[in-house]
């Protein structure tokens, strides 16, 4: 059963431009759903239009079937999250924890059993006599996913809770967030700007920009099949290689930025318009080195190299573009120097230049099945 | 800081200097008031020790009477003051209404109206309301203060607004969240207004004499300028003597809040 239902949700400020567009959308029960969009998307504004700190513009939000638009928050039955963790500084770790319990009218023994449950779940009990200010970045998240676990609440909102953590630290909470969700149950409303995050821990992704939904699906699939340039280059890391393309006047081979002439393929490219404007796009895994075989060889010249150790990223200039390249393992290129990268078609997404939408995504690259003994 | 001891020594005399100029009033009273009247009058260096003056001093006019009225109503100020601009505060700050921010500057802009050309509708208010000669006449005028709001919402600015909207998820309303959360985390700011308001209600002078016309609700100063002007040749070792009572408890005051009047003074005042 779906537990969260987004119908034609719309926000605006005092009658301006609206900020979030007919926004349609469910999340299952059990679900861990992340918002993802760049900064003044609107992702905020729909977690705390959820959350009952927004007023809803239009449309309607229904949760377990009924609707909430005028409900206060605290009848929703949820419990946030903050990006500042929202502590309450002159109060202790445990009346931090206990706080929202308090309003609820629970009794004593079982707040106290909560409490002793949640604190033993994130490793906590240490610190329940310390006030906020006594704590690190990573002991106040788990303070504030605390409170999370005593609510009982089936809903969970979280607004970028991990970015003011540093690298290590998030990844590490990242997976203790992810545990907590499963262990609890929990239906989770992630919100981030990081695509890392959003690739790692959900569910289902749903991209968001300028406040219209850009897709919606499983982080594989939003990967593997973008349904338009915004989405292909917001998720993945490093961002997805997109040239401008043409095909040659005889139709033998497709121009990528003046530069690449890739021979066509007709079994590759036989759903391609000719007429219209394309853009290119492949993912930096997929430029591979070119020595395995003699076939599709390009030489482009490394403009710059950074050895990470397990992999090596080279950047190629061109045109006006920088492609990315990531190869496993170590290898020695001069910045200069001429590399010879191959470009299989069979790899490339075709995008129309003026819609942006997709018009064929990658045909090989996709998932496979791991060996299992 | 290192300083040669040259640099040293003319810094601690310029202190010298200063300190006697600054306290050096304060220190003549002190001594005036255990001096006898000859000593005081011809000029010289104190000859006697005595506490006549004191015991003058509260023979004269009922001084524990007064010093009591003027406990009322500070402490009285005080806490209406402290509750109406953090009640204010907390709406110019948490609450969501229309003409909030126009409904601040207007107030804000009250600040300059000087106390003065408001005591006489403020007077004919109490007149009318037969409040002459009581503690009501003489602190519910100054309940409202637009130094202590314009304090307090500086100082709840800096509660971030997450710390409401949990409340709100946690199912707590206005009043519950004021007090359990806005007041224990702006405690300094408090005590800062606190003090403040205890200090310049207990110097008040202009207003207790013209809101009291006797001694049942008269406060200590309008006691210590009875002292001065009942007899043709002042007696300046009792009126000093009078004086050295009604700075005591400001000066315990001080020692004791300093450094939270400081803090919370300075704290208002950086953003």
């Amino acid at each position: 059963m779906s537990q969260i239902e987004l119908i034609n949700i719309s926000k605006s400020y005092d009658k301006q431009k609206d900020v979030l567009n007919s926004i349609n959308l469910s999340i299952e029960e059990g679900e861990f759903f992340v918002l993802v969009g760049p900064s003044g998307s609107g992702k905020s504004t729909l977690l705390r239009m959820i959350a009952g700190l927004e007023e809803i513009s239009g449309g309607f939000l229904k949760i377990n079937g009924q609707t909430m638009n005028h409900l206060p928050p605290k009848d929703r039955n949820l419990s946030m999250v903050f990006q500042n963790y929202a502590l309450y500084p002159h109060l202790t770790v445990q009346e931090n924890i206990l706080f929202g319990l308090k309003g609820r009218k629970i009794d004593k023994k079982e707040q106290q059993r909560r409490l002793n449950e949640a604190a033993e779940m994130l490793g906590i009990q240490e610190l329940l006599k310390r006030k906020p200010r006594e704590l690190s970045g990573g002991q106040r998240q788990r303070v504030a996913l605390g409170r999370t676990v005593v609510s009982h609440a089936p809903l969970c909102l979280m607004d970028e809770p991990l970015s003011n953590l540093d690298a290590k630290l998030r990844a590490h909470m990242r997976v203790e967030i992810r545990r907590l969700q499963k262990r609890l149950g929990l239906t989770m409303i992630y919100v981030t700007h990081d695509q890392v995050e959003a690739m790692t821990m959900g569910d289902r992704i749903m991209v968001l920009n300028d406040g219209q939904i850009q897709q919606v699906g499983e982080p594989i699939t939003l990967y593997n099949e973008p349904v338009n340039l915004f989405v292909a280059s917001f998720i993945g890391s490093p961002k997805i290689n997109v040239g401008n393309a043409v095909f040659s006047e005889n139709g033998k081979y497709l121009i990528v930025e003046n530069q690449l002439h890739i021979p066509v393929d007709p079994s590759v490219f036989c759903h391609i318009p000719r007429d219209r404007n394309l853009k290119v796009g492949i993912r930096s895994e997929h430029l591979m080195p070119g020595i395995s075989k003699k076939e599709n060889l390009h030489y482009l010249e490394a403009v710059n190299i950074e050895q990470l150790g397990n992999e090596t990223s080279i950047a190629f200039e061109l045109g006006s573009e920088l492609w990315t390249a990531k190869w496993p393992g170590q290898w020695k290129i001069d910045l200069g120097q001429k590399v010879s990268v191959q470009i299989m078609p069979e790899f490339l997404l075709f995008f129309d230049a003026d819609s942006g939408n997709l018009i064929k995504s990658a045909e090989l690259g996709k998932s496979q099945g791991a060996v299992s003994v | 800081m290192m300083l040669s001891m040259r640099k040293k020594i003319v810094f601690y005399v310029l202190l010298i200097i200063s300190a006697l100029l600054l306290a050096g009033p304060a220190i003549m009273a002190i001594v005036m008031s255990f001096m006898t009247n000859q000593d005081i009058l011809t000029g010289r260096l104190p000859t006697a020790f005595t506490i006549d003056n004191y015991i003058a001093a509260f023979d004269r006019l009922p001084l524990l009477q007064f010093l009591f009225n003027s406990l009322i109503v500070s402490i009285v100020i005080m806490l209406g003051q402290l509750i109406l601009s953090s009640l204010a505060a907390y709406a110019f700050v948490f609450l969501e209404f229309k003409g909030r921010d126009f409904l601040f500057y207007l107030f804000i802009a009250t600040m300059m109206v000087p106390f003065e050309a408001s005591v006489i509708p403020n007077f004919h208010i109490i007149r009318d309301l037969n409040w002459i000669d009581t503690y009501a006449g003489l602190t519910v005028p100054f309940f409202a203060t637009t130094f202590g709001t314009f304090l307090l919402r500086q100082n709840f600015k800096q509660i971030p607004k997450e710390l409401r909207e949990a409340s709100l998820i946690a199912g707590m309303g206005d009043f519950k969240f004021f007090l359990t959360v806005v007041l224990p985390v702006s405690r300094t700011s408090l005590v800062t207004l606190g003090i403040y308001g205890f200090l310049t209600s207990w110097n008040m002078y202009l207003w207790p004499l013209l809101a009291s016309t006797n001694d049942t609700v008269r406060t200590i100063q309008i006691g210590l300028k009875q002292l001065q002007t009942q007899e043709q040749l002042n007696q300046w070792g009792v009126i000093m003597a009078g004086a050295v009572i009604v700075i005591i408890p400001t000066l315990i005051l001080l020692f004791l809040g300093q450094k939270k009047l400081q803090k919370g003074l300075t704290e208002g005042a950086v953003k």
